[in-house]
């Protein structure tokens, strides 16, 4: 299990090539539906790409208020 | 009718196969558009079950196969009809809905789901009328009606209960979650998993192969495998009804519809 930056880091590198965003322009903080510009819609794909990346199920209401790369990373990591 | 150009589906038949493509904006939501072009595809399925072996449902829509029912259409008719009269309108409309679900489910053709991206609520329990599911690795399926006060009403749970263990039929329910491909595979939900924008193509090289094998036969294996639970779905039309009249089903619909999001999927 990698630690939580590392989770911070290959999220941000999977929602910036997902969405076509430069990576450098995404950090842990960011609101992500603010940042990719994307609806819920989008985000659940987003949730699709993450499961698929980390071999996880991570249900939806897991997501339910969070907005940020770093409390979405924690959530993942708890599941590692 | 071998074609058929709809504002909400097309179909046409080529080669022995049934081509049914899903294409309303935003995202395959069942309204009453969507049920009266159904029931033209149902009035001419006998004759078009002399022409073809195969159905396959896809739908061209980034977004996914389907989103499910058109809730803000059924938000703001029921509005303008008093408590009886709207459970009336929900009652008939179900009725509507699950003779189509029900003549899909039953017909002789062997059936395929081709989908992708959201298969949410109706869009699954549409699904689920066919023989297999072909799922694209992004396709994410969901039951999320309980957050409205409701259950699937076009008859989902009981051809889930059919299909997969009835844990697996709580957890999709009672949770709202959604779950991906793989983990549908992994359940039993979908047939096979294929890559990005490949179910399509993987739906129709499925149905030719099945196309060559004897269509009395095919048919007959199908009527024995694959029981209509009527009673059941018969049942549900009344427990959804009678939901409906709950205060539960009004809060929700209110804030799904005044939602700023434009897809406010996430339960």
């Amino acid at each position: 299990m990698g630690s939580e930056q590392q989770t911070v880091e290959e999220i941000l590198d999977l929602a910036a090539t997902q969405f076509k965003v430069p990576r450098e322009s995404l950090s842990a903080d960011d609101d992500f539906f603010h940042k990719l510009k994307i609806d819920s819609m989008q985000a659940l794909s987003l949730l699709t790409r993450l499961e698929q990346h980390f071999h996880i199920e991570l249900p939806d209401y897991e997501l339910q208020g969070i907005s940020d790369f770093r409390t979405l990373a924690q959530r993942i990591q708890a599941r590692l | 009718m071998t074609r058929f150009s709809g504002q909400a589906i097309s179909w046409e038949v080529t080669d022995g196969i049934i081509e049914l493509a899903l294409h309303r904006e935003p995202c395959n939501e069942f309204g009453s558009q969507s049920l009266a072009e159904f029931e033209k595809l149902v009035n001419v399925l006998p004759e078009l079950e002399q022409r073809a072996r195969a159905l396959v449902i896809y739908s061209p829509l980034q977004c996914g196969f389907s989103a499910g029912a058109d809730l803000r259409e059924t938000y703001y008719r029921t509005q303008q009809m008093d408590r009886a009269s709207a459970v009336e309108s929900v009652r008939e409309s179900l009725k509507r809905t699950h003779e189509v679900m029900n003549t899909l489910d039953s017909s002789p053709l062997t059936t395929i789901a081709a989908v992708h991206g959201v298969t949410f609520g109706g869009g699954l329990e549409l699904a689920l009328t066919c023989d297999f599911i072909i799922a694209d690795k992004t396709a994410r399926f969901s039951f999320p009606e309980l957050r409205l006060g409701l259950i699937p009403g076009f008859g989902g749970i009981p051809r889930l209960k059919r299909d997969l263990g009835n844990a697996v039929v709580r957890d999709l329910v009672l949770t709202g979650r959604s779950f991906n491909a793989t983990k549908a595979h992994a359940i039993g939900l979908a047939a096979q998993v294929v890559g990005e924008g490949q179910a399509l193509t993987v739906a129709r090289s499925t149905a030719r192969q099945l196309a060559k094998f004897d269509h009395p036969t095919s048919a007959a294996a199908k009527q024995f495998i694959k029981p209509i639970p009527y009673e059941e779905l018969r049942r549900e039309i009344d427990l959804f009804c009678n939901l409906f009249c709950q205060p539960a089903v009004e809060r929700g619909l209110k804030k799904f519809v005044e939602s700023k999001d434009a897809q406010p999927y996430l339960p």
